[in-house]
């Protein structure tokens, strides 16, 4: 960055004289496909400068003073009320509003803070500083070719005295190390996840089993049957998740959507009549696309919608998808009731529930 | 009097006072006078314009700031705990600890809710500047040689700026943040071959685990912010290489730069413009609420609020994915191929790359190996704008798609209307902003030729002695004409043989790029033309331009 160009030349008052032009053909390089017209426009230079009002007028001259200083004095001001408001202001009470009137003041007094010294310093430059612009003459960025000259001749240099090309021996074993140690690293975050366990496995089955008792989301509750009016939607859990370690983990696979139709609007597939309990089905609210949950039952139509990229499963057609991204239908839980009349689940899930991956049906 | 005489009459500062001691003991250890003889005095330009990278950077020391203040309270754990602060409609429900010490630096700490809005407000500043900043670079040229490497760094932290929002949106482990991080997770797992391993060891082990916060932590205030400061550095340091573009003006040349040292002028407006993009950012914080976290509570996988909807920079990848059709799943080979992942990844990463690359497609087009200073204004490149603009729809579609359920249920329409809508859009909408962003370009630089050559529209109308109306135009002066002007003009590539007689494959469509790149173009004018036009306007009505003063 040694460049003889820091000392910026001033442009003189009166400077409306044109630019000189020699220096326009020095620049570098092929035009391409760039027409470089012979008889271009001429540039006429600088315009003359213009004074402005606070360098002429005295009277706008101090105003301008008094502007900055008094902006200065503002921020000031701005900072003790800040911490008066910090002060004055307490939030212990946990309401709302409270920590919105803090808030309100503390930032407010900054903003007086900040903006004072930022519209006065600006003001400041644009008012009173010196407004005479200057020049600063470009370099091509290239080195000059002695540098460049130079720069070759030092690696021709340091080649033939390392070696490094002449003896190939030792520059490819070298690369191979280099390329070799940082491996290990890479090989170590495979401890990121745990060690025993085939993330493929996990993901095919869930916590619900045969005999697993339907339970409301959240409270655990079992649900009996009767209670399932035509119409009604309930979101489920399956018994016992709440008091599992991995509760979240498990209720990420295994959370439900249970609802009950009139028998006759449901299309069923033979394999699958036995799956619903008198028109009562249980879905997958994890949604096939990404993995939300499939949380908004349209009970007239019958139509469950994702509500993070609006897919939409027709619940009379096995939960199909009729619309938005999704790939396929939401795995349906098989059910029946248990000799109180408590909903339980038949089995797991026949599929794996949630997103797609890679090695699902495998 | 005015301050110039003032200035001239001040004395100098004395060699031997304190600063003059000081300055010397510095420079006497440091060599520090070097570096102000060289960038005391340098040049920066002007432009409202080249405000946006500033506010960029200016953004991006308030998150330093206000984070670094938010890490003193934050707690990166997945732990388990049950609430007991301030905020009531949430005491006694079990939540992460990263939850609970949001709601503690939120509810418990004065000034804390301030510092979590500023530095949420901030993020969303620096993403939006940075994305300006970039338009504003690609519709001026400014990428072009010598700048292409400056202009990748720049898309860079462009990403890693995302990269950064991501990450901090989803520490406070809250119900609506968990939702994205099931989204990413799904759609990791939709990637074929590794997605499946690459989020089981991301999350460490089954979604959503306990290990995720802690990860995200680690690269939102350590690995991220280390590369984007390392990337601001050299963004920098190469401004500085190049020396700053400048628009075209009178005096103005390739081989200059035209503007105001940075002692003292430039120092005090970008250091006042920092103050005021800082104080405008508290502003926004004071008055407005973001990311009420108590409000969404605790994640949970199971329930989800309707709307649901991204920070604003990450709509466009979660719009792409809202756009895909239904059913695009395949089985083959027994294993399961996602389209509806897989097509809209390489969408995102086709369109992403294509911005980082632009500079050296336009490179290889044009051929001009020459260095531009001079900025194009964007009519005078009516292609890449016209691309620019097609670029810019068709994000524009991606990103509205991101909120398609909120225009439904806004605006009463239904949501498949809209996503129809809104597929045809991503289609058609850069192909008629292209042709449409072409013509207009083209027709501007028409008018701006016509007022170089025969001045502007004066609106005042003559009768002449022969009985003929015109309307008189108004010449502009010679500084005004040069900004219309002084643009370069291109012609496209003819085809050649090479040096063994042939015609490649390559040369073709290389020629038939730079036809298309430079299709309907106009010839610059020459000064001959200039002064011919003024020949021509001044020998027309003598007396007119006579009378007019």
């Amino acid at each position: 960055m040694a460049q003889d160009d820091s000392g910026s030349s001033e442009l003189a008052e009166t400077s409306s004289t044109a630019v000189e032009h020699p220096v326009e053909d020095h620049r570098l390089g092929d035009p391409g496909t760039a027409i470089v017209v012979a008889d271009a426009p001429v540039n006429p230079g600088f315009p003359a400068h213009r004074p402005r009002l606070t360098d002429t007028d005295p009277k706008q001259n101090r105003r301008a003073e008094r502007t900055v200083f008094t902006l200065f004095y503002l921020s000031i001001a701005g900072s003790v009320w800040a911490i008066a408001a910090y002060l004055a202001f307490p939030i212990e009470s946990g309401n709302l509003a409270d920590v919105r009137t803090s808030t309100l003041f503390i930032g407010l007094g900054m903003v007086l803070a900040l903006l004072g010294i930022g519209i006065g310093a600006v003001h400041w430059a644009k008012q009173l500083m010196n407004d005479h612009e200057g020049i600063d003459i470009r370099h091509g960025v290239a080195g000059s070719e002695e540098t460049r000259e130079r720069a070759i001749e030092i690696f021709e240099e340091a080649n033939e005295e390392s070696g490094f090309g002449r003896r190939t021996l030792i520059r490819n074993s070298l690369i191979g190390a280099l390329v070799a140690f940082p491996l290990p690293a890479v090989v170590l975050f495979r401890g990121l996840a745990p060690q025993n366990v085939d993330p493929i496995k996990e993901l095919k089955h869930t916590m619900w089993a045969k005999g697993t008792r339907l339970t409301k989301d959240p409270t655990g509750l079992p649900i009996l049957a009767s209670d399932v009016t035509i119409g009604s939607v309930f979101h489920v859990i399956p018994d016992g998740l709440n008091d599992r370690e991995d509760a979240l983990e498990q209720k990420a696979t295994a959370a439900v959507l249970l609802m009950r139709l009139r028998p006759e609007d449901l299309h069923v597939s033979p394999a699958r009549k036995d799956w619903n309990y008198h028109g009562i089905v249980a879905y997958s609210k994890i949604c096939t696309h990404v993995g939300c949950p499939v949380a908004l039952y349209e009970q007239q139509t019958h139509h469950l919608l994702c509500p993070c990229h609006q897919s939409q499963f027709d619940i009379t057609h096995e939960a199909r998808v009729i619309f938005g991204p999704a790939g396929r239908p939401l795995p349906q839980l098989p059910i029946t009731v248990d000799d109180q009349g408590y909903l339980v689940a038949q089995s797991d899930f026949h599929e794996p529930v949630g997103p797609s991956f890679w090695e699902r049906n495998s | 009097m005015t301050t110039e005489t003032a200035i001239a009459e001040t004395p100098r500062i004395k060699r031997d006072g304190f600063f003059g001691q000081a300055a010397n003991y510095l420079d006497e250890r440091t060599s520090i006078s070097g570096v102000v003889k060289e960038f005391g005095r340098k040049i920066f330009p002007d432009h409202w314009s080249f405000l946006l990278g500033e506010v960029a950077l200016y953004s991006f020391i308030v998150i330093l700031l206000t984070g670094t203040f938010l890490t003193f309270f934050f707690q990166a754990s997945m732990a388990e705990v049950v609430y007991n602060g301030a905020w009531v409609p949430l005491k006694g429900i079990q939540m992460s600890a990263a939850l609970d010490s949001t709601l503690h630096i939120s509810f418990d700490i004065r000034g804390g809710l301030l510092m979590r809005q500023i530095h949420h407000w901030a993020a969303l500043l620096f993403v939006a500047s940075i994305g300006l900043h970039m338009l504003r670079i690609f519709f001026t040229g400014a990428f072009r040689k010598p700048r292409e490497l400056n202009w990748v760094i720049g898309f860079t932290l462009f990403v890693l700026a995302m990269a950064e929002g991501f990450t901090g949106y989803s520490l406070p482990d809250d119900l609506l943040s968990g939702n994205g991080l099931r989204i990413i997770s799904g759609m990791i797992e939709g990637i074929p071959l590794v997605g499946t391993w690459i989020n089981f060891l991301l999350f460490g082990g089954a979604y959503p685990g306990t290990a995720i916060v802690g990860r995200l932590y680690t690269l939102h205030i350590l690995l991220l912010p280390a590369f984007v400061l390392a990337f601001i550095a050299l963004h920098l340091v190469f401004v500085v290489v190049h020396k700053h573009t400048q628009f075209a003006g009178a005096g103005r040349t390739q081989q200059n730069v035209v503007g105001y040292p940075i002692l003292p002028v430039y120092a005090g407006k970008a250091g006042g413009f920092f103050f005021i993009v800082f104080g405008v950012i508290v502003l926004m914080a004071s008055l407005f609420t973001i990311n009420p976290v108590w409000e969404y509570g605790p994640y949970d996988p199971s329930p989800i609020s309707a709307g649901t909807q991204p920070d604003w920079y990450i709509g466009f990848a979660d719009g792409m994915l809202r756009l895909m059709p239904p059913h695009l799943e395949t089985y083959w080979f027994h294993r399961t191929w996602s389209w509806f992942i897989i097509i809209p990844l390489v969408i995102l990463v086709v369109f992403i790359v294509l911005v980082a690359i632009y500079p050296f497609i336009e490179a290889w087009v044009t051929g001009d190996k020459r260095e531009h200073h001079i900025l194009d204004r964007p009519r005078n490149a009516a292609t890449r704008t016209a691309i620019g603009a097609a670029g810019v729809t068709f994000y524009a579609a991606m990103w509205a798609a991101a909120s398609g359920d909120l225009i439904a249920t806004h605006f009463k329409f239904s949501i498949e209307g809209v996503t129809h809508t809104i597929q045809t859009a991503l289609i058609v909408g850069p192909i008629i902003a292209y042709f449409v962003t072409k013509r207009v370009c083209i027709a501007l630089q028409k008018k701006d030729r016509a007022i170089a050559l025969h001045g502007y529209e004066s609106g005042r109308i003559v009768r002449l002695p022969g009985g003929e109306f015109i309307e008189v135009h108004q010449p502009v002066d010679e500084y005004q004409r040069w900004e219309l002007v002084s643009n370069e003009g291109y012609a496209p590539l003819v085809v050649r043989p090479d040096s063994r007689g042939r015609i490649t494959a390559g040369t073709r469509f290389r020629a038939a790029m730079s036809r298309w790149f430079f299709e309907d173009r106009l010839a610059p004018l020459t000064q001959t033309e200039i002064e011919a036009a003024q020949h021509h306007g001044h020998g027309d009505a003598p007396a007119v331009e006579g009378g007019s003063h």
